[in-house]
């Protein structure tokens, strides 16, 4: 889950991390004060804002509200900004890049530093990035902080700095179960302070259970995804017209891949997961009826999802709402017998094998 | 011979008195795994399927000799279980639960590496040794005894290229479900190497899918180590970049993890590349 960039630098600031003083308003009357010359900064989960002039300066209360209403509702790279952030303008000497994540082939944190900061870090040449990893017994410890502030080129009392805002970025993101967080520019001023210009903060989905404020966060979803996620079912949306109901992510791509074969294109895909519960197998065949797709192939093979419990949802469904497209079905695995049995009659092509079931749809699609 | 699990496997059970515990503790037993016992704290004393259970896996392991864990418990309890099974001296942990938050992964794979324990997952369906044994939710029938050695990073597409196998008269010497996580504990190099020395395991099937770069690592590790014939599979040829394909490891982030990327290394490794599940048979009796 990605925080706005006001959520993540309220997020730095707990942890220690110096940000500039600033307020964030979803109306331009809100504004009744300033902490000094400002910019105004569009609030969207969508990087290239400044170019698409989402971040603008001001240096009175009026002409704060004047920019701000300028660009509260302006579409982003197709995100609208619902608020702005506005903050104390800060004098910059310098740009460096800091970034912690998790190394998913070194299994460990890792700490990006590169004093070519203010850029797309994936511009900048490897060799001019410092990549120190975390070995998850040891943790961070304050030489590892040492070894980034000499490689983006800081001495003296800034090195200290950097050295302390890594120890608290490293810290925020082990204690906030983030998966991601980034400070890029993190500027040092003219007068020689470090301080994190923006602020990028993705928290593990898996973790929200124990992070209750995050819950109640809401994230950009559209009806159908918003829909999807409080079912529990992954739903993807593609650009073809084929619907897809599968189970697990390696066969739902396994069927995306056959389909293709076929030169069958899949508009959307629910992802059931492991579930014994008609009632979701039904729910996620409403939620594609939707979706409106010219023809649905559901593709399950049974293990912890049973066969039957599929074709219980799938008849549960169909007699909700009469379903207009055609409905290929293949279900392979436990209890597959009783599964084909119950859907004999219920007007749905029967399919045995992968690729024939994603020949059938797309022959169904092109029609 | 097959690999991690076998006819010594004496295996716990955690979480065996919840649904899927109790569900997939008897499908194992039916495949012919050797359950000695189940923990569930608080439930100590109890019986599920005529397998005693404790409150704690120590326990477990002096009554029972316990050798090997199989986690079921839900997620926010998974690390703690995990990390309970590891001090208390077993030594193969399979983790099935999913949605294991990512920083607990971190430190239980790097616990478990440090100790010498094998950890197979978070979010995997498992391994089976048909005839032998199995750990974990892989449906019993799919399987056959025989040769070609499977690792994979799926749940029910392995299930998909097994059938296909076994339905082809093609058995399997061990299949090991890796699971798709982004931080899991065993990887394809490990799970190569294993098959590579095991001498029951003549062939090798492997199952990749976009996302990270553990298909790029094992074609490397190939070259220079596997001297078997090796058949692939990679999911997702046809997923776009930048969405989330079902579950947190499959996407094409930053231009890497592609599945073109994932096929070139294989290939240039001498691996035969199935475009579809339904072509693995035939590339494995070739």
């Amino acid at each position: 889950m990605k925080l706005f960039e006001y959520k993540a630098k309220e997020l730095m600031r707990r942890y220690g991390i110096p940000v500039p003083e600033g307020f964030v308003v979803s109306s331009p009357d809100q504004i009744d004060h300033l902490p000094g010359p400002v910019m105004v900064k569009a609030q969207v989960l969508i990087g290239g804002r400044g170019k698409a002039g989402g971040i603008k300066p001001a240096d009175s209360v009026e002409e704060a509200r004047k920019v701000a209403s300028a660009i509260l509702g302006m579409d982003i790279r197709g995100y609208t900004t619902k608020e702005v952030l506005v903050e104390k303008r800060i004098a910059v000497d310098k740009e460096i890049y800091l970034g912690v994540t998790v190394d998913r082939s070194r299994k460990s944190v890792l700490i990006m530093a590169s004093a070519a900061g203010g850029v797309d870090i994936e511009s900048v040449p490897e060799d001019k990035v410092l990549m120190a990893h975390l070995d998850p017994l040891i943790g961070y410890q304050p030489y590892i902080g040492r070894r980034v502030a000499k490689a983006v080129g800081l001495a003296g009392p800034q090195a200290a700095q950097m050295e302390s805002i890594c120890h608290r970025l490293c810290e925020l993101v082990t204690k906030e179960d983030a998966e991601l967080a980034e400070i890029n520019p993190l500027v040092v001023t003219e007068d020689g302070e470090v301080i994190a210009g923006d602020g990028k903060v993705t928290i593990d989905s898996d973790a929200l259970f124990r992070h209750k404020e995050y819950q109640e966060l809401k994230e950009d979803l559209t009806p159908l995804e918003e829909k999807a996620k409080k079912l529990d079912i992954a739903f993807v949306q593609l650009d073809g017209n084929i619907g897809v109901i599968a189970n697990g992510a390696g066969l739902t791509m396994a069927t995306l891949d056959s389909l293709n074969m076929f030169d069958g294109k899949a508009g959307v895909f629910l992802d059931l997961g492991g579930t014994d519960d008609p009632e979701k197998v039904k729910q996620a065949m409403l939620l594609m009826e939707e979706a409106d797709p010219k023809v649905i192939l559901v593709n399950i093979f049974g293990g912890i999802t049973k066969c039957d419990t599929v074709a219980a949802g799938l008849l549960e469904a169909m007699d909700e709402k009469s379903v207009e497209v055609p409905i290929i079905a293949r279900i392979k695995g436990v209890n597959e017998e009783h599964a084909r049995d119950m859907l004999k009659n219920a007007g749905i092509i029967p399919a045995s094998g992968l690729s024939e079931a994603a020949e059938l749809a797309a022959k169904e699609s092109l029609r | 011979m097959a690999v991690i699990v076998d006819e010594d496997t004496r295996l716990v059970v955690q979480g065996i008195t919840g649904y899927q515990g109790t569900y997939h503790s008897k499908a194992m037993m039916e495949f012919g795994t050797n359950v000695v016992a189940g923990v569930t704290p608080g439930k100590g004393g109890q019986e599920v399927h005529g397998v005693p259970v404790f409150d704690t896996v120590e326990e477990a392991v002096e009554r029972t000799g316990a050798n090997a864990s199989c986690v079921f418990v839900p997620a926010p309890f998974t690390k703690g279980a995990v990390l309970e099974a590891i001090d208390a001296g077993v030594g193969t942990v399979v983790t099935v639960t999913e949605h294991v938050p990512i920083h607990d992964a971190v430190h239980f794979v790097a616990v478990a590496k440090a100790k010498g324990v094998v950890l197979i997952g978070p979010n995997c369906p498992g391994l089976a040794s048909p005839g032998l044994a199995k750990i974990g939710i892989l449906p019993n029938k799919i399987f056959k005894k025989g040769d070609v050695g499977v690792v994979s990073r799926s749940g029910t597409l392995t299930y998909e290229i097994v059938n296909a196998m076994t339905e082809d008269g093609l058995g399997q010497s061990t299949c090991v479900g890796i699971g798709g996580d982004r931080v899991p504990g065993m990887g394809f190099v490990d799970a190569l190497k294993l098959f590579q020395e095991d001498d029951e395991t003549k062939r090798i099937v492997l199952v990749g899918e976009i996302g990270g770069t553990a298909e790029e690592e094992a074609a490397e590790f190939i070259t220079e180590n596997i001297t078997k014939p090796v058949v692939a599979y990679v999911a997702g040829r046809t997923a776009p970049p930048g969405k989330r394909m079902g579950h947190a490891g499959a996407i094409i982030a930053r231009g890497r993890g592609t599945a073109e990327s994932k096929i070139k290394a294989l290939e240039a490794a001498g691996v035969k590349f199935a475009p579809l599940p339904a072509d693995v048979p035939g590339l494995v009796r070739a």
